[in-house]
């Protein structure tokens, strides 16, 4: 039962702040049973090749019985929308993210993101000017938070205004992906499926106002586009824009949190990245590695018996792979353990691999290599005033809820 | 500035048509197409593109236009940059 | 001197001569460099031009996105080497360890790597391959000389063969918005690569994009008008094409024609070397000084058989090379094998194709994922029993698992449930390969041969 403690230890609350240990314990046994239904996959090469293996499922609906009820596995079932991409399998996978695709980027819109970074720049300064002559901020509520905030809203159409509405939707949604929230499941389950509900009512709203009157933006071109794969349902609208914007809201925030925390634990390397932006290219890359902001996919099933490391994992299983212990894995990476921006070949699982690769990767790196610049360029001195930060509950959404630094001033 | 590209290993991400729209481009769903030889002025796409290849394809030298062009290959060439 | 002592001494101040300055040539030297080679290096190239990529030629190039004479290769680091470049190698004197160059020079050497390559092989009338307005595309000149023409809008291209390279091209002028007739010896196009299967699924690609493709059908003869314009093209089944621009995409030829004579294992099907890349002579005995890397080798690979695989492929190319330059300077037992598991891919008409392992010796032929008609699809291979290849069109996230299938030699077809197995996947059918013995357009991996223990390696003449 050792074992079975060690995956407990990991979701605890008490380990957020570093569970890189507990991983580090987790990949001597690189396939873990947990019970009879869930398989925990800790090391690079085995998470890589599940992965890109076709017998793995992203659709809950493949779960058998058993396991539909371990950890994790009940919060879609209870909503009102049906899975958005992220949960299907090919070809309906397919199929809903070449449609969110087409408004998004290449082959039809390659110059959207790239015709961002203006703009990007504009948050981003107005966010530290907007600092005033405080010498201590939070770089969660004062930064990170509103910057991807103020970017998804203004992608996709929603009102800037609006955004305290849908803020604590996004919050109790992706709480829903914790395996340890604190709270008993059918409670949990029942605040859940209000939360999506509420925000399916809101974004339908959204919806029908940009269908009569449709603007430049990804919501808008959703709503209207036909192309070879025709329409999207309105529900296929709904979950899809759930999907963005939710993970608009609880990500990039942690790898800018992420990225702060590790250049003020790393100070050599903030100070070189202030004499070369440049330096941000490769930091971005090793934070996603070294912090990646999704720290494990909860949500994958066996469509057959499989077999990998020695283990047999049963057709039906659930299984985690936990990036972010590939991602320290030595086999893979030497000195894993170490923050280095000058890392050969480094091809980590920050953004997962395969057909789910995460769909806003360009963006979020965009955004976090001018925040975390600008951030370096522009504050003097600047320190943690507590290490390890306050950190959110969320297990797999994993940041810091607080990162209080102090500073001398900032530069215009 | 050169580049190249590991089509092999390319898995079409397309992480580089969006980085760096002016030298690659999606040709479908998958296929990508480049320019093998990017401006100078288009460097800092190509770096942004090459740094974030989730399959590290990219290969780029930084050989000045001068430096190769085909004058100096008979003789001994200097030394090329690369990163 | 002691052998460590004479391998030191090589890696320190030896002559090491490559033959063949493209792209297994360029990285073989950097590997070399790499692995603390300090002698002197000494590239030789036929071609005027330091190494370049081939493959944007017939997709970028041709398509006006980037030029032909800016293609060339970026480099890893600095070779400090000697280019003997526009200067063929003429022949080789293996007792006097010499390579002679056209230019009547010679070259010693104490290693010396063959990596030749290929040429396009010409259409076989000479007098009709000399009319203005018929092409071939292998080289940055030729690519140079095709784009021009095409950016002349021309009336209509006729493109002769339908292996990668003549698809490639013809999706090109389509994308132009130029007139293309493909005429194809095979029963499809890339039949002879990927069987017809798959050659349907190509068809009807080329079909939707407007290409005017005439499959089982020869060119027997091109006219010109009197100042020797290309004018029209007569086809076997007796009809006739206008057309102003034909472009001969009849597979290649591997160049070892130089080596004619010099008692190395080399002709038309290539030069046959170890697994380690160390080239035969006539013999069967393989040789320690002379290796060979990229298109024009042909070795044994431990996944297939040990048949000797020749592999037209970039990757292949560039796998080789590094195997090869590390063997060169390295003794017996530091040495590797070339084992990389063959790989390729095409871009057209929108569509990415892309393969791993060796689906010409398929047999039968499964639609593992998606589906033919949607042109999204991943097709596994297998033969006696086990998967030997697979091929998606635009699926190619999917390929690192079926490579792995290929390497462990799983059962075939797949006993498993997988993600988007659709009805047409669920048994599998015959590949349809051409019969081996009819020649086609370009098949990309051709078989020949056994292990090097087999006494029944015949070489056959250059020049048959």
């Amino acid at each position: 039962m050792t074992q079975a403690t060690l995956l407990r230890q990991i979701i605890d609350y008490s380990s957020r702040a570093d569970p890189y240990p507990l991983y580090a314990e987790l990949r001597k046994t690189p396939v873990l049973q947990e019970g009879d239904d869930l398989f925990v996959v800790s090391t690079y090469w085995e998470i890589k090749s599940l992965l890109h293996d076709p017998r793995i499922s992203s659709d809950a609906r493949n779960l058998s019985p058993s396991a539909a009820g371990t950890l994790l596995q009940e919060e879609e079932e209870a909503s009102a929308l049906p899975p958005a991409f992220l949960r299907l399998d090919p070809p309906e996978h397919d199929r809903l993210r070449r449609m969110t695709m087409r408004p998004f980027g290449p082959p039809e819109t390659p110059r959207r993101v790239h015709n961002m970074r203006g703009e990007l720049a504009r948050i981003v300064s107005g966010l530290i000017d907007g600092f005033g002559d405080r010498n201590r901020i939070d770089v969660v509520d004062d930064f990170s938070y509103p910057f991807p905030v103020t970017v998804i809203c203004r992608l996709l159409g929603v009102p800037r205004e609006d955004e305290a509405l849908f803020h604590s939707w996004a919050d109790t949604i992706a709480a829903g992906l914790d395996p340890d929230p604190g709270q008993d499941p059918g409670e949990r389950r029942r605040v859940t499926q209000q939360a999506r509900t509420e925000l399916g009512k809101y974004l339908s709203g959204l919806i029908d106002e940009r269908s009569g009157a449709p603007g430049d933006d990804m919501l808008s071109a959703l709503v209207t586009q036909h192309g070879e794969d025709g329409q999207m349902t309105r529900m296929e609208l709904l979950s899809t824009a759930s999907l963005l914007l939710i993970a608009g809201h609880e990500t990039t925030v942690n790898l800018i949190t992420n990225g702060m925390l590790t250049l003020l634990r790393n100070p050599d390397v903030l100070e070189r990245l202030r004499g070369d932006p440049g330096l941000a290219l490769p930091i971005v890359e090793e934070l996603l590695r070294f912090e990646p902001p999704v720290q494990l996919l909860p949500q994958r099933t066996t469509l057959a018996d499989i077999d990998i490391n020695g283990v047999t994992i049963p057709k039906g299983a659930s299984v985690w792979l936990v990036l972010a212990s590939g991602n320290r894995d030595p086999q893979r990476f030497p000195d894993p353990d170490r923050f280095d921006p000058d890392r050969k070949d480094n091809q980590h699982l920050g953004f997962g691999s395969g057909i789910h690769n995460c769909f806003g990767a360009p963006l979020a790196r965009l955004e976090a290599q001018l925040a975390l610049t600008e951030l370096a360029r522009r504050l003097n001195s600047p320190r943690l005033v507590e290490d390890p930060p306050p950190y959110r509950q969320n297990a797999v959404l994993r940041g810091p809820r607080h990162l209080n630094i102090t500073f001398d001033g900032f530069h215009a | 500035m050169r580049l190249v590209v590991d089509l092999n290993r390319c898995q079409g991400y397309a992480q580089c048509a969006f980085l760096a729209p002016d030298v690659f481009a999606m040709h479908g769903e998958e296929s990508l197409l480049y320019n093998p030889h990017a401006d100078e002025t288009h460097r800092d796409q190509v770096l942004r593109a090459a740094t974030a290849c989730p399959v590290q394809a990219i290969l780029v030298d930084d050989m000045s236009d001068a430096s190769a062009a085909a004058g100096d290959i008979a003789g001994r060439e200097g030394p090329a940059g690369v990163r | 001197m002691s052998g460590d002592g004479a391998l030191a001494w090589l890696r320190r101040e030896g002559r090491i001569v490559i033959v063949g300055a493209s792209l297994a040539g360029l990285r073989a030297a950097e590997t070399l460099r790499k692995e603390g080679f300090t002698g002197s290096l000494t590239l030789i190239g036929d071609e005027p031009h330091e190494p370049y990529d081939r493959p944007p030629l017939s997709k970028q190039v041709l398509l006006g996105h980037a030029t032909a004479d800016r293609t060339a290769l970026p480099r890893r680091l600095a070779l400090d080497a000697h280019w003997r470049l526009g200067v063929a190698a003429t022949g080789l004197d293996m007792a006097a360890k010499r390579v002679r160059l056209a230019d009547g020079d010679e070259v010693e050497y104490d290693r010396l790597l063959i990596a030749t390559g290929v040429h396009a092989r010409p259409w076989p009338h000479k007098s009709e391959a000399e009319l203005d307005g018929v092409f071939v595309l292998r080289t940055r000149d030729d690519a140079a000389r095709l784009q021009r023409r095409l950016a002349a809008s021309p009336r209509r291209v006729l493109v002769i063969g339908a292996g990668f390279t003549g698809s490639e091209i013809a999706s090109a002028c389509r994308e132009r918005g130029l007139p293309v007739t493909v005429a194809e010896r095979g029963a499809a196009p890339l039949v002879g690569a990927l069987g017809g299967v798959i050659g349907r699924a190509a068809a009807d690609l080329q079909r939707e994009h407007g290409v005017d493709l005439r499959c089982g059908i020869m060119v027997t003869a091109l006219e010109g008008d009197a100042p020797g314009r290309l004018r029209r093209a007569h086809l076997s089944d007796g009809t006739t094409i206008d057309t102003d621009v034909a472009v001969v995409s009849l597979g290649a030829t591997r160049n070892t024609e130089w080596l004619a004579g010099s008692g190395l294992g080399a002709g038309p099907r290539g030069i046959a070397c170890d697994a380690g890349c160390r080239a035969f002579d006539v013999r069967g005995i393989v040789t320690d000084d002379v290796f060979v890397a990229g298109d024009v080798a042909r070795s044994p690979h431990a996944l297939f058989g040990y048949q000797f695989l020749s592999l037209e492929h970039w990757g292949n190319a560039v796998a080789q090379a590094e195997t090869a330059a590390h063997n060169m300077i390295s003794s017996s037992s530091e040495r590797r094998p070339h084992l990389w598991v063959p790989a390729f891919w095409s871009a057209q008409f929108g569509v990415n194709i892309k393969s791993v392992g060796v689906p010409s010796l398929g047999e039968e032929v499964i639609v593992a994922q998606g589906s033919l008609s949607d042109r999204r699809f991943t097709c596994v291979y297998g033969y006696q029993g086990r998967v030997i290849a697979a091929v998606a069109f635009d699926q190619t996230k999917w390929l690192e698992f079926y490579q792995r299938q290929i390497e462990s030699a799983a059962p075939f077809p797949p006993d498993y449930p997988s993600v988007d197995r659709r009805p047409e996947g669920l048994r599998p059918v015959p590949a349809e390969f051409p019969d081996p013995s009819l020649p086609t357009h370009g098949p990309s991996v051709t078989v020949s041969g056994y292990s090097p223990t087999d006494q029944r390696i015949t070489f056959v003449p250059a020049h048959a």
